[in-house]
C-alpha cells in the first residue's frame, strides 16, 4: 500500500521528537498570546511559554476538556481572527450547545493531510474514485474524507449519507474504488446489496474506510464479507480535526496517529498521571500542528492504549488501539454524540420530571435509541391518541436537540429504577 | 346521564394486569364492564365499577396512574341493525366516537354500549331526542 508522507510516517523517532518539540513550543506561544483562556490558565499555574522547551515538557501543561469549549462558546478559544478562519465545523455538546471548531487554511491542509494518509494507507491512489457516504455539513465526516481524497489526487464522490439505492447504483455505474462511511452504514449497504441479489464481486469496490462510531473486529469481518472488500478503521474527533487523526494501515493492528500534528498521551483519568505505552487509559491530544484552535492536552474521554513499536507496514508513527470505551457517559449513536444530560434538559424544558432511561440497541446493524420517560399523572388521558401525541411531542423535542431520532416510551410514574447514588440512565445493549 | 369510568395506564410488562386487578379487588369494588386498548408500548384499561371513587382512590394510593372519565351508556335492542341506529344519529350530529365497548347483563334482554365522545352532554341530548335509551349511574348499577 502507498505511504502518503513517508518522510513523516516512516521518520526516525529522533526526527519526530525534534519536530514535535519545535511545533509544541510554537503552539504554546500561539495559545498563550492569542487565547485569553490559556493565558489565564498558564498564569495561574505560574507557567510561561518559554518554560516549554520540548515535547518532554508537555506534562507541565494543563488539560483542556469539552466544557472549556462550551464555556467559551462559540469562538472564545480561537487563536486567530475571523478573517483567517476559512471553515467552521461543530458537533453536539453536553447541553445542546455545540462544540465549535474553526480552521485556518493551514488547519484544513493539516487535516486533509491526515485524511490523505488514511486513504493512502487503505490503498487509495490518484486513479481511484473515493465514494464518500459520510454526512456532509457541520459534521466533519463528509468534508474530511472529501478533502483527503482530493489531497491524494483521487476523484472525490460526495454522495453524502442516505438514499441507499442511489449509493448502490453509483457503486455499480461509477465503479467506486473506496467507500467511506460509518461502519453501521457500510453493513446496511452490504445487506441491501445482498437483499437485491447483487454479487459484491461484481463491484469494483476494493476497500472501505470506516469510523465515527465504535465497531468490533467481528463487525469488520462481516463488512469485509458482505462487500468483498478490506475494511480500514479511521479515528478522529471534531475538536482535534475530524477523521484522519489516526488510521489503520494494511496490518490492521492499531491506528497510526498523525503525531506530527496531534500529539497523543494516555493518562489515568482519575490521577491525571501520564501512563506508559501499553497501558489503557484516557487518550489526550495536543494539537501541535494547528493554528485556529490550538487545544492543549485535550481529554478525548476515549479509553485506549498506545504503542511505539515499529509496524510491519514500515511506518514508525505511534499507534493507538481501537478505543474500548469512554471515561464519561457520552454515547455515539449512528455517529452522533449523545449525552444523557441532553435528554434531561429536554425533559426539564417540557416541565417534566427528569426520570428517564436511555436504551441503546443495534438492530439490523443500525443503532436504535429508545428513551423511556416516566409519565406525569396529569399527562395521562384515557385515549391512546393523546398518549401517542405526548410521545410524539417528546420525540420531536429530542430530535431537535439530539439531531437523531429517539423513540419515546411512556412509563408509569415510579417505574424506572431509582438508586441512591448516580442514577443509571443508560442501558447500552450494543456489543463492541 | 353520565357514568364514571376509571381509566388505568398499564405498562407492557409481565404481571402488571394481575397487580392492578388485585388492587381493585382490595378496594372492594366490583367490575361491571371493561375494555382494554393496547398499543405496542402500553395499554389503557377502562373499567366501570360499582364504587368508582373508592376504587380510584385505592389505585392512586398504590401508585397506579388513573383518571376518572365521564362516559355515556346506551341500551339497544338485541336485534340485527339496532346498533346502527345510534351510530347514525351521532354521525349525523357530527359527533366522533373516541372508543366504545359493549356488554350484556343477566337481568336485561338488551345489549349495552359504553361510548366515549368529546362532548357527552350534546351526545346524550341528540340520542335521547331520537328515543335512544340512556342509563344514569343508578340505572346502570341496578342492571347488575
Amino acid at each position: 500500500m502507498p505511504i502518503f508522507k513517508p518522510e513523516i510516517e516512516c521518520a526516525s523517532r529522533t526526527y519526530l521528537h525534534a519536530l514535535q518539540s519545535e511545533r509544541l513550543v510554537k503552539m504554546v506561544e500561539n495559545a498563550y498570546n492569542n487565547v485569553p483562556f490559556y493565558k489565564k490558565k498558564l498564569d495561574e499555574m505560574g507557567l510561561k511559554p518559554e518554560d516549554i522547551k520540548s515535547i518532554d515538557d508537555l506534562h507541565k501543561l494543563p488539560f483542556t476538556v469539552k466544557t472549556d469549549l462550551r464555556d467559551n462558546y462559540p469562538f472564545g478559544l480561537f487563536a486567530r481572527p475571523q478573517s483567517d478562519i476559512v471553515r467552521i465545523h461543530a458537533s453536539s455538546g453536553t447541553t445542546g450547545k455545540a462544540t465549535v471548531v474553526g480552521y485556518t487554511q493551514n488547519d484544513i491542509d493539516v487535516w486533509s493531510d491526515g485524511a490523505a494518509r488514511a486513504i493512502s494507507a487503505a490503498g487509495g491512489k490518484k486513479d481511484d474514485i473515493i465514494h464518500v457516504s459520510y454526512g456532509y455539513g457541520l459534521f466533519t465526516g463528509g468534508l474530511g474524507l472529501h478533502y483527503g481524497a482530493e489531497k491524494v489526487g483521487a476523484t472525490a464522490l460526495p454522495v453524502s449519507s442516505g438514499n441507499t439505492n442511489r449509493q448502490i447504483q453509483l457503486l455499480q455505474d461509477f465503479g467506486s474504488d473506496i467507500l467511506c462511511c460509518t461502519p453501521s452504514y457500510a453493513m446496511f449497504i452490504g445487506e441491501t446489496l445482498r437483499d437485491m441479489g447483487i454479487d459484491p464481486k461484481s463491484l469494483k469496490l476494493r476497500s472501505g474506510i470506516f469510523g465515527a462510531e465504535p465497531w468490533t473486529d467481528e463487525m469488520r469481518k462481516e463488512i469485509e464479507e458482505l462487500l468483498d472488500i478490506k475494511a480500514y478503521d479511521i479515528y478522529g474527533l471534531s475538536e482535534i480535526a475530524g477523521p484522519g487523526v489516526a488510521y489503520n494501515c494494511e496490518c490492521q493492528n492499531g491506528l497510526h496517529v498523525c503525531e506530527d500534528y496531534f500529539y497523543p498521551e494516555i493518562i489515568d483519568p482519575d490521577t491525571l498521571e501520564v501512563l506508559p505505552d501499553g497501558e489503557y487509559g484516557e487518550l489526550v491530544f495536543t494539537c501541535i500542528g494547528k493554528e485556529a484552535l490550538p487545544l492543549i492536552r485535550y481529554r478525548t474521554r476515549d479509553i485506549c492504549a498506545l504503542t511505539r513499536e515499529k509496524c510491519a507496514c514500515g511506518r514508525t508513527t505511534v499507534r493507538m488501539a481501537k478505543p474500548k470505551g469512554r471515561s464519561d457517559d457520552m454515547l455515539i449513536i449512528r455517529g452522533v454524540n449523545v449525552f444523557p444530560s441532553q435528554v434531561e434538559h429536554v425533559l426539564l424544558s417540557l416541565n417534566m420530571t427528569p426520570n428517564y432511561l436511555i436504551i441503546v440497541d443495534r438492530k439490523n446493524n443500525l443503532d436504535i435509541m429508545e428513551v423511556q420517560v416516566e409519565m406525569m399523572p396529569d399527562m395521562f388521558s384515557d385515549t391512546v391518541k393523546s398518549l401517542e401525541n405526548t410521545e410524539k411531542m417528546i420525540e420531536g423535542a429530542l430530535q431537535s436537540t439530539l439531531n437523531i431520532h429517539a423513540k419515546v416510551r411512556l412509563m408509569e410514574p415510579g417505574a424506572l429504577p431509582r438508586s441512591e447514588g448516580k442514577a443509571k440512565r443508560v442501558i447500552d445493549n450494543r456489543k463492541f | 346521564m353520565i357514568i364514571k369510568q376509571i381509566s388505568i395506564f398499564v405498562e407492557n410488562k409481565k404481571g402488571r394486569l394481575a397487580e392492578i386487578t388485585e388492587t381493585i379487588a382490595k378496594s372492594g369494588a366490583n367490575i361491571r364492564a371493561l375494555s382494554i386498548a393496547d398499543t405496542t408500548d402500553f395499554g389503557i384499561l377502562r373499567i366501570i365499577v360499582d364504587k368508582a371513587d373508592d376504587a380510584a382512590a385505592t389505585l392512586k394510593e398504590a401508585g397506579i396512574t388513573v383518571s376518572v372519565t365521564n362516559v355515556i351508556a346506551i341500551g339497544i335492542d338485541d336485534t340485527p341493525g339496532a346498533f346502527s341506529v345510534p351510530m347514525r344519529i351521532l354521525s349525523d350530529a357530527g359527533i366522533d366516537v373516541e372508543y366504545m365497548y359493549a356488554f350484556i347483563t343477566r337481568k336485561s334482554e338488551k345489549a349495552y354500549v359504553i361510548l366515549r365522545v368529546a362532548d357527552n352532554d350534546t351526545a346524550a341530548k341528540v340520542l335521547m331526542d331520537k328515543g335512544v335509551e340512556l342509563l344514569d349511574e343508578e340505572g346502570f348499577h341496578s342492571l347488575m
